[in-house]
């Protein structure tokens, strides 16, 4: 199928990881949508077939399969991308796991697990864009983190919220220390967004957030996400630089 | 051009010295090499042999000397 056309990332290279599902694939399909070259990572080879398939009317998505935990494999994937276009411009850090359990039950492999993937493989991630990007002396990094990252997630979220708080952190830091090259980093944190991720919890909760959901008492949508990370991965963002904007409809936990 | 006067070229278009101050330079022995240069003088390594180290050799890469070796990993013979 052909998508709608516009230009915000017209010849731009992207690189964005948890793309199989949810948020990262909305963010996948619509920065090719506009013009970008994405590298789409997942770790199920084969699993981006049907994203990779559509047709856009300027950019394209090409799969590139790695777990993000795996660091030879993450550094294989930069150089990659380097040997095939010569630079990246856009990294957009979206791959992450929710798992719910109280603290008083919260075991370290668990904890251990989720920072993994949640906090050290952007740290990795964006080790080596900002040596790439900092070369090329310009470049944008998106982190995908969420809004309990800085409010505090429900009962249950210790691990996933505060892996989260850490990510805006990394992001606000990395933005003083990059912006000298040129160089910015941007987090965007959804609310309840109508994904897997958020449908897996009992919907009677699911139910009572939405309802506390300012703008119209609806879930947000995947598209409605990546519409932000468009924008903070264009040019239209130029003087953008350390923020983690919320994109809940104004929604509290 | 060899890969040693590349290597070299590296370090003194990075930090605008001599090769004569090249043998046993380390990190922070001069003020040009600090946290930031050592990025530059990264990037115009990976730059002029076309690898990308890894972050652990990234800090282990202590001195003019101490680089070869990491180099080595990367069949960057010198």
């Amino acid at each position: 199928m052909t998508r709608e056309k516009s230009d915000m990332l017209e010849n731009k290279i992207a690189f964005v990881t948890g793309c199989n599902r949810g948020i990262g694939k909305s963010v996948a399909e619509k920065f090719a949508e506009n013009g970008a070259t994405v590298y789409a990572n997942a770790r199920k080879e084969g699993s981006l077939d049907p994203l990779c398939n559509n047709e856009y009317s300027q950019g394209k998505i090409i799969p590139i399969y790695f777990d993000v935990t795996d660091r030879e494999a993450t550094r294989h994937a930069f150089m990659r991308i380097m040997k095939e276009q010569g630079r990246i411009d856009c990294l957009v850090n979206n791959a992450g796991i929710l798992v719910d359990t109280l603290i008083t039950m919260l075991d370290g492999r668990t904890l251990r697990d989720i920072y993994e993937v949640n906090v050290f493989a952007v740290f990795e991630m964006m080790s080596y864009a900002s040596r790439i990007m900092s070369k090329q002396k310009s470049g944008t990094i998106v982190n995908i983190t969420s809004i309990c990252g800085d409010e505090g997630g429900m009962r249950g979220q210790t691990a996933y919220s505060s892996s989260k708080g850490a990510v805006i952190a990394l992001t606000k830091t990395a933005a003083k220390e990059l912006g000298g090259f040129n160089v910015r980093v941007n987090a965007v944190a959804p609310g309840f967004i109508d994904t897997d991720m958020f449908r897996s919890g009992p919907e009677d909760i699911q139910k009572d957030l939405v309802n506390g959901v300012y703008l119209d008492q609806r879930v947000g949508l995947p598209d409605e996400v990546a519409s932000v990370c468009v924008f903070l991965a264009s040019d239209n963002s130029s003087y953008v630089n350390g923020e983690n904007i919320r994109v809940d409809g104004f929604a509290h936990i | 051009m060899e890969n040693k006067e590349k290597y070299d070229k590296a370090f003194m278009e990075s930090f605008g010295i001599d090769e004569s101050a090249l043998k046993d330079l380390e990190y922070n022995s001069i003020p040009e090499w600090d946290s930031v240069g050592h990025m530059g003088l990264i990037a115009a390594i990976e730059e002029e042999f076309d690898i990308m180290m890894e972050m652990d050799e990234i800090i282990d890469f202590s001195g003019y000397e101490k680089g070869k070796e990491i180099l080595d990993n990367h069949d960057v013979k010198m």
